[in-house]
């Protein structure tokens, strides 16, 4: 604690300077448990319409649990989570799924048994019909998934199976999208792939909150960062002042 | 090519050799007409085939609903057989009640019979979904071993039901099908066939015919139902991993509610078959169906719907050669080694091929 004391003067500044924007997410003092493990101790996140924010930290930090908490398969034992100013802690998760908000799970997550089509058409599952544009669309970040559409999903790449995650996400038409590990398991010159695309799904008008242990990419294309260590928020600051913070330098990009 | 098909067995002149034991594999000739003569020993393996093919296909109902259940929620539905008892006792107790008897009209009967099939389905449906309500799905984030021993309790407690409803002793089946229908033999009557098996021995009878062709458009409509619609493709996503289908939007315990209506379904189908095939009714009769039944989705590899409609035929087709047919090459072979023959199988497969003839190993979740 004394520790996001002494670190958050810069983060204050940097919340204050987006105050007029419109909250998409808000996430108040959340504590979530796994059993009698606190996973998650008084976690609060902001996440206004339009950002790229990012969730970075270490192995085990809670960065994934608090997308569970968010996505509505996990319940916070106290605190809330609101989207668009509307409590969604304690809804189940197909319940915010209808509320266009889309996850792209840690492990890809994809239906192994099912074509690539199929999985892209469980993506619009909310929504009853799939819609031909954003299947164009999803075909168009993603070219590869349109020469395997009959592919089942199970016997592709880690990387091809990213972007049928991801593409599945896209299918809700979600307002807000949260990738977990986008990059794990990939080859770097995919990861840069991945990122640009996440970037031009924002500009495409959805909210984003990135999960990421690639801290260095995660900051490269985000507005806002949040530092998760062992359940809590160690520090939170725009992604400039973080890729400039000497211990964030430290811990999370590998520099000595 | 046929020529003029028949088929003639049976007859002592041309069964000279039989004492001499089997003559099985050059038992089918064609005599200088172009007739087909088929020793006894052939007439047999084809009759127990037909019999074979009836229990199997309603083993393959009651293990689509082990399997449809598994595929989901990873339980095995110890009370299942005993949902397929209750619709054969439901059914049973539904002919007596709308009054209609083997001496009303055929259209009588066959409306009865058409209304007490729907009806056995609703009913083990609706119970299959509420055993699961009431019992299992408190125990969803339970160890796997509570909701197992649950549903044999489930079992126990619906035998018991079954034993205040019918009493403990077997009882004989409505009297609805006039017996001449039931053992009426296409092979001697219908035009065509009737040229062709006019001095064989061979009996498909019309009730043969009935369990088949019950089962048969269930399978298709389960299948178009599984493949085709959004329930049935949540139920496919859901079985295939549960968390990315709610992430989805699939409501997860609405799913897991229409497999236990489906497979219960199923089961109150094959119920009611049961019934009007053996024309009998017990308390067990569910052990002993479920217990095939559950072999059966195992060795076609449970979890796999087509794996349990293969699995539920090869076991039918074991079960019946094993009681009437084995015992024309090993002297004193009978349904006594059935269930010794079928576990053995069972265990044969789970040392050397675990997920069954159709299961799928399991998909690494990198």
């Amino acid at each position: 604690m004394s520790q996001t004391a002494t670190l958050s003067p810069t983060g204050d500044s940097a919340v204050g300077t987006h105050a007029t924007a419109t909250k998409m997410l808000e996430l108040r003092d959340v504590n979530t448990y796994y059993g009698h493990i606190h996973a998650l101790k008084g976690i609060t996140i902001d996440v206004n319409q339009g950002e790229i924010v990012t969730l970075i930290g270490s192995n085990g930090a809670g960065k994934s649990t608090t997308l569970k908490t968010i996505s509505g398969l996990l319940a916070p034992r106290t605190g809330e989570v609101l989207l668009r100013g509307k409590r969604i802690s304690g809804v189940p998760a197909h319940k915010v799924a209808a509320m266009r908000v889309a996850q792209s799970p840690e492990g890809r997550r994809v239906f192994p048994r099912m074509s690539v089509l199929e999985n892209l058409q469980m993506g619009a599952f909310v929504h009853g019909k799939m819609d031909p544009d954003d299947l164009a669309r999803v075909f168009d970040l993603f070219p590869r998934l349109k020469e395997r559409i009959n592919q089942k999903a199970g016997t592709m790449s880690g990387g091809e199976q990213q972007m049928l995650a991801i593409g599945r996400a896209l299918m809700a038409k979600p307002d807000l999208l949260l990738l977990d590990e986008p990059s794990m398991g990939l080859a770097p010159i995919l990861v840069e792939g991945i990122f640009s695309i996440v970037q031009d799904i924002n500009k495409q008008g959805t909210t984003v909150l990135l999960v990421e242990q690639n801290a260095l990419m995660a900051l490269g294309i985000a507005q806002r960062g949040y530092v998760l260590q062992t359940g809590s928020i160690l520090l939170t600051d725009n992604a400039q002042a973080l890729l400039r913070n000497e211990m964030v330098r430290k811990a999370y990009l590998g520099e000595v | 090519m046929l020529g003029p098909v028949r088929v003639r067995d049976g007859n002592p002149w041309h069964m000279s050799d039989a004492a001499s034991g089997c003559r099985f594999g050059s038992g089918i000739e064609r005599d200088e007409m172009g007739i087909l003569l088929m020793d006894f020993e052939w007439t047999l393996f084809f009759q127990f085939m037909i019999i074979g093919l009836a229990s199997g296909s309603l083993i393959a109902l009651i293990a689509l609903g082990y399997t449809l259940v598994y595929g989901i929620i990873e339980l095995i539905n110890f009370a299942h057989g005993e949902v397929f008892m209750m619709g054969a006792f439901f059914a049973a107790t539904l002919v007596v009640v709308t009054g209609v008897t083997s001496d009303s009209s055929t259209g009588l009967i066959v409306s009865v019979l058409i209304l007490t099939l729907l009806a056995s389905m609703a009913f083990s449906g609706l119970l299959n979904a509420a055993i699961d309500k009431l019992a299992y799905s408190r125990l969803r984030k339970a160890p796997r071993l509570a909701p197992l021993i649950a549903a044999i309790g489930m079992s126990f407690i619906l035998q018991n039901i079954a034993i205040y409803w019918k009493g403990p002793n077997p009882f004989t089946g409505p009297d609805l099908i006039p017996s001449e229908i039931r053992s009426y033999n296409v092979l001697q009557e219908w035009p065509l066939l009737r040229d062709w098996f006019a001095d064989s021995t061979l009996r498909l009878r019309l009730i043969d015919l009935f369990v088949i062709g019950v089962t048969i458009p269930l399978l298709i409509i389960l299948s178009w139902f599984v493949y085709r619609t959004r329930i049935g493709t949540a139920m496919r996503a859901t079985a295939q991993d549960r968390e990315a289908a709610a992430l989805m939007g699939i409501d997860i315990n609405r799913t897991i509610g229409v497999a236990f209506l489906l497979g219960g379904g199923l089961a109150g189908a094959a119920g009611m078959v049961a019934l009007f095939y053996n024309n009998s009714g017990r308390f067990q009769m569910g052990f002993t169906y479920g217990l095939f039944a559950f072999t059966a989705a195992v060795l076609g590899g449970i979890g796999n719907l087509a794996g349990a409609v293969v699995g539920g035929f090869l076991i039918g087709l074991i079960w019946s050669y094993s009681d009437g047919f084995m015992g024309t090459f090993v002297s004193g072979w009978g349904s006594q080694w059935t269930n010794s023959v079928i576990f053995s199988i069972l265990i044969l497969v789970l040392v050397f091929r675990p997920s069954g003839l159709l299961g799928q190993e399991v998909a690494d979740k990198v």
